[in-house]
């Protein structure tokens, strides 16, 4: 699985409150909470952002409440992953339990707001096309990469179950 | 074979192995796992989506309403209506709505579904407040939930251990909350990423199991995966109250490996304020300066319980906030409601000016029953300051004990009880 798109670039800490408010936790409306995504830390990124598009955080990104609305509403938004130099632990959770790619690099600092970025999932290959460097990061064990190939956690448990 | 800590102990009795050590990964089975009105609604739609018709135990598993109640709209009473009618569909026995409950975290231990030795999760980030009896517990998404509901496990990374040895006696006035804003401030907000936070050490037995369970809430403030405490008479004194079950109490060898150790001398550490916008943002009270402020909110599943109303009508008795200030009160629970009155703390309360809410998160994480305004600055003794928890994103949290939190609510400014 090969990714490119514009990087939307934020800091350190960024937590789940400022990814997806509260104030809209009365939904599980994909769309709408997408039309809210990063509202309280950049009121621009629901209308600017496009398909394929990636954001890239500092340390321990997605940090907070447990809320799966939050990893909902970025890949609702198109996105098509997360870099960061570290994940909050439930948000890394939940991102891979719903199918949305996340990948941790150290040289996620250097990766400018604008920068266009590809990513080869499989291989762990991190390329920026605008900077002109490339950087190898961790790929996804199998057991993980099972759960993405089957498009979510608990489809690959329900067929493991056989359905019920 | 290696010694192991306290939370590798319950993990390798939950996946049927003598011996696990941190990195391992592994399915555990689960003792107890919940959900609440925000985060059971996505599992439901998850777990009806994949065709599941049936749960792994319907006594083990527990829906609490508690975040946006009594409901604040009508998409909110749509998630308690959509949880009402699933746990009735299934059979799920701990479905708990309003008038029978409160914040689970409190209601929980309160209610004694939750004991030591217990391998719990919950969909909720501050299930690790179960820790301060001795369970291991952990908070995951809905999908993880949704998932166990149907299994009754899940699958864990055995978390490296940090040893938080306690020494000393904490002087007068400070609780769990000024310990925990401590130690978050001294090891940062990811201080704790991914581990597991052992408290342990002789400063314990001066702990009561309130501020157990402030700390334990708030080791996911540090990054943690869970935080426990060793089983003491003091715990074994509240389950013998609480928990009609059997429980196991575990300890961590001599020869258990730790990822790091910190030695926290309790006799050292003061009131402890955590400034906008991160919880380890800790200033000294020399730091703090002048600071006016606009509401005080005592409660939440950190500081709700009865200690922590009990501590605030202490300073709150015969005065009355400050002019203009706004004090809203929210018992943990329905029980703790009940004392309030019972004891006269209501009265209290009522007479110094503040409000006093029915169970509810509400106002923590900016639901409702006490949203800031642009601008507006809030001492509250809830778990977290980030940039637009409470309400506008121009608003202030300053995290607190109750004690600091009642002490301001009177001076209209950020003060401790020796302040007034």
């Amino acid at each position: 699985m090969i990714v490119e798109g514009k990087v939307f670039k934020y800091g350190d800490n960024v937590d789940t409150d400022v990814i997806i408010p509260a104030r809209y936790l009365n939904t599980q409306d994909h769309k709408e909470l997408a039309a809210h995504c990063m509202e309280d830390i950049d009121k621009d990124f629901a209308s600017k952002v496009k398909e394929g598009d990636i954001i890239v955080g500092g340390n321990n990104f997605g940090c907070g409440s447990s809320r799966e609305h939050a990893p909902i509403a970025i890949k609702a938004s198109g996105v098509s992953i997360v870099i960061a130099k570290s994940f909050a632990r439930i948000f890394y959770r939940n991102s891979i339990n719903i199918g949305l790619a996340i990948v941790e690099c150290d040289m996620a600092d250097k990766i400018n707001n604008g920068d266009m970025v590809q990513v080869d999932l499989d291989n762990g290959l991190i390329c920026n096309k605008t900077q002109g460097w490339s950087a190898q990061v961790q790929p996804f064990p199998e057991f993980i990469q099972n759960i993405i190939k089957n498009n979510g956690y608990i489809n690959s448990v329900k067929k493991q179950l056989g359905g019920k | 074979m290696k010694g192991m800590t306290m939370t590798e102990k319950i993990i390798a009795k939950h996946c049927g192995k003598d011996f696990v050590q941190a990195g391992m990964l592994v399915m555990a089975d689960l003792d107890m796992i919940l959900a609440n009105d925000i985060t059971a609604p996505l599992a439901i739609d998850e777990f009806v989506k994949a065709g599941f018709d049936k749960v792994f135990d319907k006594e083990k598993i527990a829906l609490i309403m508690d975040h946006f109640v009594p409901c604040k709209d009508i998409k909110s009473a749509m998630q308690v209506q959509k949880t009402k009618e699933f746990a009735s569909k299934i059979g799920i026995k701990h479905f708990y709505d309003i008038g029978v409950s409160g914040i689970e975290h409190a209601f929980l231990p309160e209610k004694g579904l939750v004991k030591a030795g217990d391998m719990i999760i919950g969909a909720d980030s501050h299930t690790c407040t179960y820790g301060a009896i001795g369970a291991f517990s952990s908070g995951v998404g809905s999908t993880d939930f949704a998932v166990a509901m149907r299994t009754g496990q899940s699958w864990f990374k055995v978390p490296k251990s940090i040893k938080f040895e306690l020494v000393g006696k904490p002087k007068k006035g400070i609780c769990g909350k000024d310990i925990i804003l401590h130690i978050i401030g001294k090891i940062g907000v990811e201080g704790a990423r991914y581990c597991s936070m052992e408290f342990v050490g002789e400063g314990v037995k001066y702990l009561n199991m309130a501020d157990r369970f402030t700390i334990a809430n708030m080791a996911v403030e540090a990054g943690a995966k869970n935080g426990i405490f060793e089983v003491d008479e003091i715990t074994h004194a509240y389950l013998k109250e609480h928990c009609t079950m059997p429980y196991n109490v575990v300890t961590a060898d001599s020869d258990a490996e730790y990822y790091k150790t910190y030695t926290i001398d309790l006799s050292e550490i003061d009131y402890t304020v955590a400034f906008p916008h991160l919880p380890e943002n800790i200033k000294k009270k020399e730091e703090w300066g002048n600071i006016p402020i606009d509401q005080v909110v005592i409660g939440s599943c950190t500081n709700g319980r009865y200690e922590d109303m009990l501590a605030a009508s202490e300073i709150l008795k015969g005065r009355k906030v400050a002019n203009g200030l706004k004090c809203v009160i929210i018992p943990a629970t329905q029980d703790i409601y009940l004392k309030c009155i019972q004891n006269g703390l209501a009265e209290i309360f009522i007479k110094a000016g503040a409000v006093i809410s029915t169970p509810t998160c509400g106002p923590c994480l900016g639901g409702f029953m006490g949203i800031l305004a642009k601008g507006e600055r809030c001492v509250s003794t809830t778990n977290r300051n980030f940039v637009g928890r409470m309400g506008h994103i121009d608003s202030e949290i300053y995290l607190a004990s109750p004690a600091v939190a009642a002490a301001s609510a009177i001076l209209g400014r950020l003060a401790t009880p020796e302040d007034i």
